[in-house]
């Protein structure tokens, strides 16, 4: 029975609130979740065995530590700007959750005969759209720094800003290569070449490696961690936070190692497609939920061989030196993506002829 | 120049390699290498379920003897207190009544010792001077406290639990160290 009220398709709504709700809630628990793991794989790599008293192996670690951070005291400062003091971390946890609108999580759901797309908004402009969100991500820490009216801090939003601006740069253009070969910035689109074709890493190694290394530079993780570089800085940008405020900051930034896991595993290694096997065909054997939810699974899987990667490299490498880090970006990632770029375009010409 | 050990290593100053210059392989042979780690053994003892053995000479908390009778061994000559580097030893001697011959060995013993536990430092110097095989250091260490007063150990704290009456607990006490020591001799 079709109900039509003021002609809202009510479904529509209900659909897509109860997806936003979803991926927000599972984005937050992977991000509790990494904070556990993170310790975990530190630990393990340093031949300790990590946090293992609250719960089996650990696993309530992270309740506890919310906790701890819900019970700590607040503190504004006196002499900051107290507006923008409570606005940089929301806006950092915000543009944190963002990215994640345009994400294809999956197939689409054959609900009582209703299909459901598991992506909540699938825009032409994906791309470009997760690109403007990252972006945005830079003024969390920018505001931060500045309202807590402290030398360390402003000194450490600068660094932050000019890093990820800097680094948006050849991330942006390894993209454009990738855009070349699919021709397409709608995620889902994307995603679908991928499925049918092979996996885009095979076209653009180079890009995948140059996206990579800034992805880790945007998220701010070793070894280009220089905004919140403790040894130099105190805490960096949140050092004048506590409580939630610093939680959210923490939080914001294993969410953005998430989501920039995830669209990694998106746009370079084929997105929700479960490798040597025909989705089609699996759907047709076990049914299309089934198949719709291993999708969903075969795409976490992939985010949490990133997710290690990450953890992986933070705990090899030492942290670069500010002059290092500005050299790479400029000197060697953006000239390498140029060329990337201008032999993409020359082989897609050629082929197209 | 000789050097100290067979360890030492030169410093390499030669211009770095062109791999080496690219980074990128050098971080992966890095990474392998924090991969082998995170397979290795961990080097953790979990405490409370496990503990580390101690090695053989291990001087823990200090422990009063009794003889084989069950009577206490200490005299309260004070050597003991005077060989105390630290000044951790406090006791009080008493003579011994008729009728108390079953308690204490000697003529004279101890109606106060006590062992300040912070200030110690584990030397076993108590345990050399004393001329009476009284006082040793066993292979438990002192437990933490919340007050300092819980780590002054009185007497009740020190000594050793009967063998008469409670054989078990005072072989136990006594520590596999001794208990080896009287097998072997």
């Amino acid at each position: 029975m079709q109900i039509t009220l003021l002609a809202f398709d009510w479904f529509f709504l209900i659909e897509k609130l109860v997806l936003i709700i979803g991926i927000i809630s599972v984005s937050l628990v992977i991000a509790m979740y990494e904070t556990w793991a993170e310790r975990k794989v530190a630990a393990f790599i340093q031949d300790r065995i990590g946090p293992n008293r609250a719960g089996p192996i650990g696993l309530f670690q992270p309740l506890a530590d919310g906790m701890k951070l819900f019970m700590k005291e607040e503190i504004i400062p006196n002499t900051s700007n107290r507006m923008l003091f409570i606005l940089g971390p929301c806006l950092a946890m915000l543009t944190a959750m963002m990215t994640s609108a345009v994400i294809p999580w999956g197939g689409t759901l054959d609900f009582f005969g209703r299909a459901v797309p598991l992506q909540i908004t699938d825009i032409n402009i994906g791309i470009l759209y997760v690109f403007g969100v990252v972006s945005m991500g830079v003024y969390g820490i920018m505001i931060g720094g500045w309202a807590s009216n402290n030398k360390f801090s402003l000194l450490a939003a600068l660094r932050g800003a000019s890093q990820v601006i800097s680094y948006e740069l050849p991330m942006g253009l390894s993209l454009i290569a990738l855009l070349m070969v699919s021709g397409s910035l709608k995620m889902s689109t994307i995603v679908g070449q991928q499925i049918d074709g092979v996996y885009n890493v095979l076209w653009q190694p180079l890009g995948f490696f140059i996206f990579l290394v800034c992805a880790f530079a945007e998220c701010n993780r070793t070894p280009f961690d220089l905004p919140e570089a403790e040894n130099e800085l105190n805490f960096g940008y949140h050092q004048e936070y506590s409580s939630m405020k610093l939680g959210f900051y923490l939080f914001a930034e294993y969410i953005n190692m998430f989501i920039s896991s995830v669209i990694m595993a998106t746009l370079f290694f084929g997105g929700y497609d479960i490798p040597f096997v025909s989705d089609a065909g699996l759907a047709e054997s076990i049914g299309q939920n089934w198949t719709v939810l291993l999708q969903g699974l075969c795409l976490f899987a992939k985010t949490a061989a990133f997710i290690f990667l990450f953890m992986w490299v933070r705990w090899t490498i030492p942290r670069f030196r500010y002059d290092q880090l500005m050299h790479l970006c400029w000197k060697r990632m953006i000239p390498l993506a140029l060329a990337n770029m201008i032999i993409t375009a020359a082989v897609v010409l050629y082929f197209k002829k | 120049m000789q050097s100290l050990t067979s360890r030492a290593k030169q410093v390499d100053r030669r211009p770095m390699t062109f791999l080496e210059r690219i980074y990128v392989w050098e971080i992966f042979k890095g990474m392998m290498i924090t991969l082998k780690h995170f397979f290795k053994k961990k080097a953790t003892i979990s405490y409370p379920e496990q503990k580390r053995e101690f090695s053989p000479v291990f001087r823990g908390l200090h422990v009063l003897n009794r003889d084989e009778e069950g009577r206490e061994r200490c005299t309260a000559c004070g050597l003991c207190a005077v060989a105390c580097p630290a000044e951790a030893i406090t006791m009080e001697a008493a003579e011994r009544l008729p009728g108390e011959e079953n308690l204490y060995r000697e003529e004279k013993y101890a109606a106060k010792y006590e062992i300040n536990m912070l200030r110690c430092i584990f030397c076993g110097l108590c345990e050399e001077a004393c001329p009476k095989d009284a006082i040793y250091l066993s292979e438990t260490f002192a437990p933490s406290n919340y007050q300092r007063k819980g780590l002054i150990y009185g007497k009740p704290d020190l000594l050793i639990p009967d063998p008469v009456t409670q054989p078990e607990e005072y072989k136990k006490a006594r520590g596999n160290r001794a208990n080896q020591n009287e097998k072997a001799n």
